[in-house]
């Protein structure tokens, strides 16, 4: 089963609408399972207390936004490079939902850091960047909203978001390359997590269950953006033979 | 090539310097809102001495972004832009020689001028050179990464401040190493080359991206 199998869009629909009653069935028991483990069956930390436990929403919250924002530059390049119908779906379904999940880690990290760093908000690297990384989402949903015509408007925002990828990599090694009040890098190390695995099994439970999440969402947006489209061609159709 | 690459960045300089063509009004623009600042923050020489570098990056960063509609709008009204598209100029290089153009008629007169302005703010003299030369390394960035929004928006008439909102996060960080560059110099005597020489490869990197992305822009904006 080839990619180009999934460029009809009435093929899309098919799977999206027999894999997505799954897909809520098991976001909801693993979120289920994971916030439980999250607020009940892990350990408070040494120092925060049960402060850390915002840490099991913030951190796959974050994962997401840069998972989602990948997803986005790719494609952004099945747009530009194989005028891949579904690409354009994809990329204006999954904007909002970044956005989403960036705007959640960033009030989660606020809410996070009052009781532990002091402050709300600090201008470190990372908290920069993926500030940053939230104003590029913005401007992404706006340049989809621009322009009337949607495959225009996918070739436009598709340049814009590969223009953006260069953010990531930013973001990624933020507390590596520069001084930040930030925590440095404690599961994606090349030795390996430094993370409690007590912390660690909660963690992945949360990621895998945003995981889904996000895939849920995003199947049910591309779903949404594919009727819209239809229904704009039915309307465009119906007003050409009015006249 | 060169003379055709040439004579495309004469014509744009040209064009907009000359009356009606609007350039120098992003000056203006810098003008005001460099003299606004003191009025919100108060006439304390000392604040003014610490914040004017960045209040002038700013103000130019504001004035570039402003004037970027202007980049393409002229030439895509009167088709001259088709006919660029049809010579034998590659429209990546088209791009570069219409932001070289554009920077020269807008960019450059804001460096000229931020020495000027710097004196309202009283900095001192190293720091007031450093603002200088971080401008006039930094505004061809600017420029540059503003082209991609300006090609990208070229479908819309009226698209001045949606370019602005689509160019800003992009060219946040030229405006983080052109400021670091002079805190370095003001706060402590720290080494400020390594901002200089940040912005230095910023600039020449989009040298490189923006006309490659404007051209694609161009090409998926005309079509």
């Amino acid at each position: 089963m080839a990619l180009i199998d999934f460029a009809n869009p009435g093929r899309f629909l098919t799977f999206a609408g027999q894999t997505l009653p799954i897909l809520r069935v098991l976001t909801g028991l693993i979120l289920l399972i994971g916030l439980f483990m999250a607020f009940f069956a892990s350990p408070p930390d040494y120092q925060q207390g049960e402060t850390v436990r915002i840490m099991y929403i913030h951190v796959p919250a974050a994962w997401i936004a840069m998972a989602c924002y990948a997803l986005m530059a790719i494609a952004a390049l099945g747009t530009l490079v194989w005028r891949h119908p579904l690409a354009d779906v994809a990329g204006k379904a999954a904007a909002p939902i970044g956005a989403g999940f960036t705007l959640i880690a960033l009030v989660t990290g606020s809410l996070w850091g009052k009781p532990t760093w002091g402050t709300w908000w600090v201008w470190d690297a990372r908290l920069t960047s993926v500030l940053i990384l939230f104003l590029i989402y913005l401007a992404l949903i706006a340049a989809w909203r621009a322009v009337e015509d949607p495959g225009r408007a996918a070739r436009a925002a598709a340049i814009l978001t590969l223009v953006g990828t260069v953010n990531l990599p930013v973001i990624h090694y933020s507390v590596v390359w520069w001084n930040t009040l930030h925590q440095g890098r404690s599961v994606f190390r090349l030795d390996g997590p430094s993370i409690d695995p007590a912390m660690l099994r909660p963690l992945m439970v949360m990621a895998l269950g945003t995981l889904l999440l996000f895939l849920t969402l995003l199947l049910s947006a591309m779903r949404n953006e594919i009727h819209r489209r239809r229904l704009r061609t039915l309307r465009l159709t119906q007003a050409g033979a009015a006249t | 090539m060169t003379g055709a690459f040439l004579s495309v960045a004469a014509r744009t300089a040209e064009l907009s310097l000359r009356s009606g063509g609007g350039g120098l009004t992003g000056l203006l623009f810098f003008l005001c809102v460099v003299v606004l600042f003191p009025f919100g923050v108060g006439p304390d020489l000392n604040l003014l001495a610490r914040i004017g570098p960045a209040i002038l990056w700013v103000a130019a960063l504001l004035s570039t972004l402003l004037g970027l509609d202007r980049l393409f709008q002229d030439d895509r009204d009167d088709g001259t832009l088709d006919l660029y598209l049809l010579s034998p100029l590659p429209p990546e290089l088209l791009v570069l020689a219409k932001c070289a153009g554009h920077w020269f008629a807008t960019g450059l007169p804001l460096v000229v001028a931020a020495p000027v302005f710097g004196f309202f703010f009283n900095i001192e003299p190293a720091a007031l050179g450093l603002v200088t030369l971080t401008l006039l390394l930094g505004t061809p960035a600017l420029t540059l990464i503003g082209a991609i929004g300006a090609a990208l928006m070229l479908a819309l008439r009226q698209g001045g401040m949606l370019i602005a909102v689509l160019v800003l996060p992009f060219t946040i960080p030229v405006l983080i190493f052109g400021v670091s560059a002079t805190l370095a110099v003001q706060t402590a005597p720290t080494p400020f080359l390594p901002p200089v020489l940040i912005l230095c490869a910023l600039t020449l990197a989009s040298g490189v991206v923006a006309p490659v992305a404007g051209a694609a822009a161009i090409r998926a904006s005309l079509e």
